[in-house]
């Protein structure tokens, strides 16, 4: 096997070890759309990298952080509903983001990659910032995973139980963000969502309990990671979406499965 | 605060976006002791419940709780995810890992059946008495109820109360609870404060049953022909509504 698909192979699989867990609490507190603001507003983080000259992917971070934050202060204050504010976030950045980009004649971004990222480009030092950020943020999870299992249940009874919800859930939007910086390079804008959501959706029905459901997720995703790069392999399609199209028909067939 | 008491609410007022839904509002619970809140819909019930929980800080007035209180809370509605796997067991360990106790308050609520399983699949009134399971797991020196029994019928619903009740004389806690009906939750009280955004009158619920503000919000009409609709049973009904231990029907008289 060559090496840019090992590479390739072990970055995917580092990627699901946490967006699987962190992926059935996007499903169940209901945010996929926060996940697709990020990813949206990801663009402008590489405008301003550009701009500033700085690492691209701590500018991507840097934006995905200072978006949950700014979600969280206009929830407080605007009084507009969340998909509201989540859609003038998403948007306002994607376009900011590409206005900034024009002022760089220079500089032709690769919207393509961008886009639908290029997991089959990743270097070995890439690798190694996936696996060292996975474990990272999957030990983080877990700290807050009974406190965030509680609020996601049920909000208020988390705060009457003595759950700082507001910190609580800060903790997991940052978490969100710091994947969705990390993914955008390997499957890109329009497919980091899907990889949270569709194998944490596929996993619901096999899965008896919260824990499983996360550890199901992973697998799931691990095997739409290795379906997808075998097939872009044998078929010569595009990695990401093809990693995406494995998730896709995964939780098809799993929608066969009779729910026990 | 005198040493009895576990609440203390001193003029009360909550404004939101320009909407006044409570204002003026005293309020005081001892330990022990059953404090009953009624009010037509709109009234603001929800709101000083969230009020006393600290869910919700007050724009006028102050809220005092006893140090150390130890809360449960049972919520009016329980919209969980619909597709996080979560059994009752599951559900009520998220208040306290410890299974010999979670057991217990099962039993005594009635649900001990239920642990295994989905949430998600209980009727309103299973969630009504694990949710009520649940509130008492952290052993609670109060607890509040908005709107325990909503969704049970009415013989389940004088049953609950009872057990309201018995769960007081036997660990001692207060208890604030939600009703939208004096009639029923009567025995079950010691206290009762009647709101419309204002507090309308307060005291025991015989004396709020005959109060011109109580009759003037739940209407004369009402209390007539409930009183005369007394429905007896010669028989008994568990938790779940089914018929224990009986050989009739019923009598109206």
């Amino acid at each position: 096997m060559d090496d840019f698909l090992l590479r390739a192979l072990a970055a995917g699989l580092g990627l699901t070890l946490i967006s699987g867990p962190l992926g059935v609490f996007v499903v169940w507190l209901r945010m996929a759309y926060f996940g697709d603001t990020l990813a949206h507003s990801a663009l402008l983080g590489i405008a301003l990298g550009l701009l500033l000259e700085v690492d691209l992917q701590l500018s991507v971070l840097v934006l995905a952080v200072l978006i949950a934050v700014a979600l969280l202060g206009l929830q407080r204050r605007s009084g507009l509903a969340t998909d509201t504010l989540l859609g003038i976030l998403a948007h306002g950045a994607l376009a900011i983001g590409l206005v900034a980009i024009s002022f760089r004649d220079d500089v032709r971004v690769d919207l393509l990659a961008y886009l639908f990222g290029d997991i089959l480009a990743v270097g070995t030092r890439d690798v190694l910032w996936i696996w060292g950020g996975a474990l990272l943020s999957l030990s983080a999870l877990m700290r807050i995973w009974r406190p965030l299992l509680n609020l996601s249940v049920h909000a208020e009874l988390a705060a009457v139980d003595g759950v700082r919800v507001a910190r609580i859930k800060l903790a997991f939007m940052l978490l969100v963000a710091l994947v969705i910086a990390v993914a955008m390079k390997l499957v890109g804008v329009l497919l980091i969502t899907a990889l949270l959501i569709i194998p944490a959706a596929a996993a619901q029905r096999f899965s008896r309990s919260p824990e499983q459901m996360a550890l199901f997720a992973t697998l799931i995703g691990a095997a739409a990671v290795v379906a997808g790069l075998l097939a872009s392999l044998w078929l010569d399609t595009p990695a990401g979406p093809s990693i995406v199209t494995a998730a896709t028909l995964l939780f098809l067939l799993g929608q066969l499965h009779r729910r026990h | 605060m005198k040493p009895d008491q576990l609440l203390v609410g001193r003029k009360l007022g909550v404004t939101v976006g320009g909407r006044q839904l409570l204002r003026n509002i005293d309020l005081q619970l001892n330990r022990r002791q059953i404090l009953t809140i009624i009010g037509p819909n709109g009234a603001g019930k929800t709101t000083l419940v969230r009020l006393a929980l600290g869910l919700l800080q007050p724009t006028e007035g102050t809220v005092t709780r006893a140090s150390g209180l130890k809360v449960g809370y049972m919520p009016q509605r329980l919209n969980l995810p619909e597709n996080m796997p979560l059994t009752v067991r599951r559900f009520m360990m998220l208040t306290s890992p410890d299974p010999v106790r979670l057991e217990a308050d099962a039993r005594e609520v009635g649900v001990a059946h239920l642990l295994q399983r989905p949430m998600q699949g209980l009727s309103g009134g299973e969630t009504q008495r694990v949710l009520l399971a649940r509130a008492l797991l952290g052993e609670p020196d109060l607890l509040v109820l908005d709107e325990p029994v909503q969704g049970i019928d009415v013989n389940g619903q004088s049953e609950l109360y009872r057990l309201i009740v018995r769960l007081r004389d036997q660990r001692g806690c207060a208890v604030m609870m939600v009703s939208h009906d004096l009639h029923l939750v009567m025995a079950a009280t010691d206290e009762v404060l009647c709101i419309n955004q204002h507090l309308c009158c307060s005291g025991h619920p015989d004396a709020v049953s005959q109060h011109p503000a109580y009759l003037d919000l739940f209407g004369a009409i009402d209390a007539k022909t409930l009183a005369v609709y007394t429905h007896h049973h010669d028989h008994k009904h568990n938790l779940h509504g089914d018929v224990v231990g009986n050989d009739g029907g019923h009598h109206h008289g």
